[in-house]
C-alpha cells in the first residue's frame, strides 16, 4: 500500500511562509545489500518526488540510495493560495504513488 | 540420675519461652514445612528486577531516538496507523465483514491489546494479539491470514495497541497463565546459544550499564509493535525476540512458536506497571 503523510499547519494565511512536512512510506533498498543466500538486492529507491499547491510545482528531489526508508522531507513554501496539495514520487521499479490533500486558509 | 532429668526437663521448661522469643527455637513446626495445597499450585516466578526499578526502553534510547519518539505526527509508525485505520473498516474475505462491523469504532478497543498474551478460549491456546487478529481474519471474515510480519498485521496490531496508549501493563493474575509465565522465566533465565547467555545476564544484571556503545536497557516490552531504526520498519516483539536469539548466536524460534508468546508474557509481567508507548521508536 502506497502510503504519504503531509503534515501541515493547522491554520495558514495567505503570505505566510509554513514548513511542509512529508513522510512516504518505502523501503528505500539501497542495492548494497544481500539476501540470506548472498544475492544482491537490487536498488529500489524513490528517484523523484514532486509537490504541488494548486497547480503550481513547489518542490522536486531526487533522492538516492543514501536516504532512510520511509524517508521524510521537510521544505518551506510560502503560501499564495489555498488548494489541493499533490504529492507524486516514482521509484526504480517504475512504481508510482500519490497522495492528495486539500488545504484551505484561515 | 533421675534428679539429673527432672531438672533437665524443669530447665527445659523455663529455657524454652526464652528461646522461641529469640527465634532460636521454631514457633511451629508447621512454618518450617510448606503446606500441601501450596505445594501443588504453580507459583509465579521470583522479580529478578524490582518493581520498583521497572523502566521503558525510552529512557535508555538516545536524545535523537528520544526525539523521534515524542515527535508522534511525523513519527514513520504513522505510516502503519493511517493503513489500519483504513483496513480496520474496510470489508474483506468471503464474509465480507470489516473489524469494525463486530468491533465498533477503533477507540472501543481501549483496554483490549494489553490483555494479550492470554489463552485463547477455543483452541487453549496462547495468543498474542498478532494470533487473535489472524484468528479474527480467517474465522470471521473468512478470508487468508495476513502473515506474520506483514504490513497489514503489523497496522492492525499498531492500531489495536494505540487504543491502549498510556495504559499500565496489568498484572498476570489468571492462574491458568501460570504454567505459561514459569515456562517464559525459565526461557529467560536459561542459557542459550554459542554466545551460552540469558537474557537475564544484560537486561536484569547489566542493565544501564554500556555494552561497546550501547547502554544496556531492562528489555522491556511496553511499545510493541515499534518502529526500530534498525528494521528500517516496524516490527512486532515477535521479530525482536528472534533477534535476540541472534543475538546470542542461539536458534530463532519459527513465528507462531509458544515459547515466544510465554517469554512475552513474562515480559509483560516483569513490566508490570509501564504505560503502552504507541509509536514508540528504538534503535
Amino acid at each position: 500500500m502506497a502510503l504519504a503523510r503531509l503534515l501541515l499547519p493547522e491554520r495558514v494565511a495567505a503570505g505566510e511562509v509554513i514548513a511542509v512536512r512529508l513522510l512516504i512510506q518505502h523501503g528505500m533498498e539501497t542495492g548494497y545489500r544481500q539476501d540470506i543466500g548472498g544475492r544482491v538486492i537490487p536498488r529500489n529507491v524513490i528517484r523523484l518526488v514532486r509537490c504541488t499547491l494548486a497547480g503550481r510545482e513547489v518542490f522536486v528531489c531526487e533522492p538516492s540510495s543514501g536516504i532512510a526508508a520511509n524517508p521524510y522531507f521537510e521544505f518551506p513554501v510560502r503560501v499564495l493560495q489555498g488548494g489541493e496539495w499533490l504529492v507524486q514520487w516514482e521509484d526504480d521499479a517504475g512504481v508510482k504513488g500519490e497522495w492528495r490533500q486539500a488545504m484551505t486558509l484561515a | 540420675m533421675r534428679r539429673l532429668l527432672c531438672s533437665a526437663v524443669l530447665l527445659w521448661a523455663a529455657a524454652a519461652p526464652v528461646l522461641a522469643q529469640q527465634r532460636l527455637l521454631p514457633l511451629a513446626p508447621q512454618r518450617l514445612l510448606p503446606l500441601a495445597p501450596q505445594r501443588l499450585l504453580p507459583l509465579a516466578p521470583q522479580r529478578l528486577l524490582p518493581l520498583a526499578d521497572v523502566r521503558s526502553g525510552i529512557t535508555f534510547s538516545g536524545r535523537d531516538v528520544q526525539a523521534l519518539q515524542a515527535d508522534a505526527p511525523a513519527n514513520p509508525a504513522q505510516l502503519w496507523l493511517a493503513q489500519g485505520r483504513t483496513l480496520w473498516t474496510t470489508r474483506a474475505g468471503a464474509a465480507q465483514r470489516s473489524c469494525s462491523d463486530c468491533h465498533g469504532d477503533i477507540a472501543q478497543m481501549k483496554g483490549v491489546a494489553v490483555n494479550f498474551p492470554k489463552l485463547h478460549a477455543g483452541t487453549g491456546r496462547l495468543f498474542n494479539l498478532e494470533d487473535q487478529v489472524r484468528h479474527c481474519s480467517s474465522e470471521r471474515q473468512q478470508a487468508a491470514a495476513p502473515a506474520f510480519e506483514s504490513d497489514e498485521l503489523l497496522a492492525l496490531t499498531a492500531l489495536l495497541t494505540q487504543a491502549s496508549q498510556g495504559l499500565p501493563l496489568p498484572p498476570v493474575d489468571d492462574p491458568a497463565l501460570l504454567p505459561h509465565l514459569r515456562a517464559g522465566a525459565a526461557l529467560f533465565e536459561g542459557r542459550q546459544g554459542q554466545l551460552n547467555l540469558a537474557c537475564t545476564h544484560c537486561h536484569d544484571r547489566n542493565w544501564g550499564r554500556r555494552f561497546h556503545t550501547d547502554i544496556l536497557s531492562q528489555g522491556q516490552a511496553n511499545g510493541y509493535p515499534l518502529y526500530r531504526l534498525e528494521w528500517q520498519h516496524l516490527g512486532s516483539l515477535e521479530r525482536r525476540l528472534r533477534s535476540c536469539h541472534v543475538g546470542v548466536r542461539a536458534e530463532p524460534p519459527p513465528y507462531g512458536d509458544v515459547t515466544l508468546r510465554q517469554l512475552s508474557l513474562y515480559l509483560k509481567w516483569r513490566g508490570q506497571g509501564l504505560p503502552v508507548e504507541m509509536p514508540a521508536v528504538r534503535k
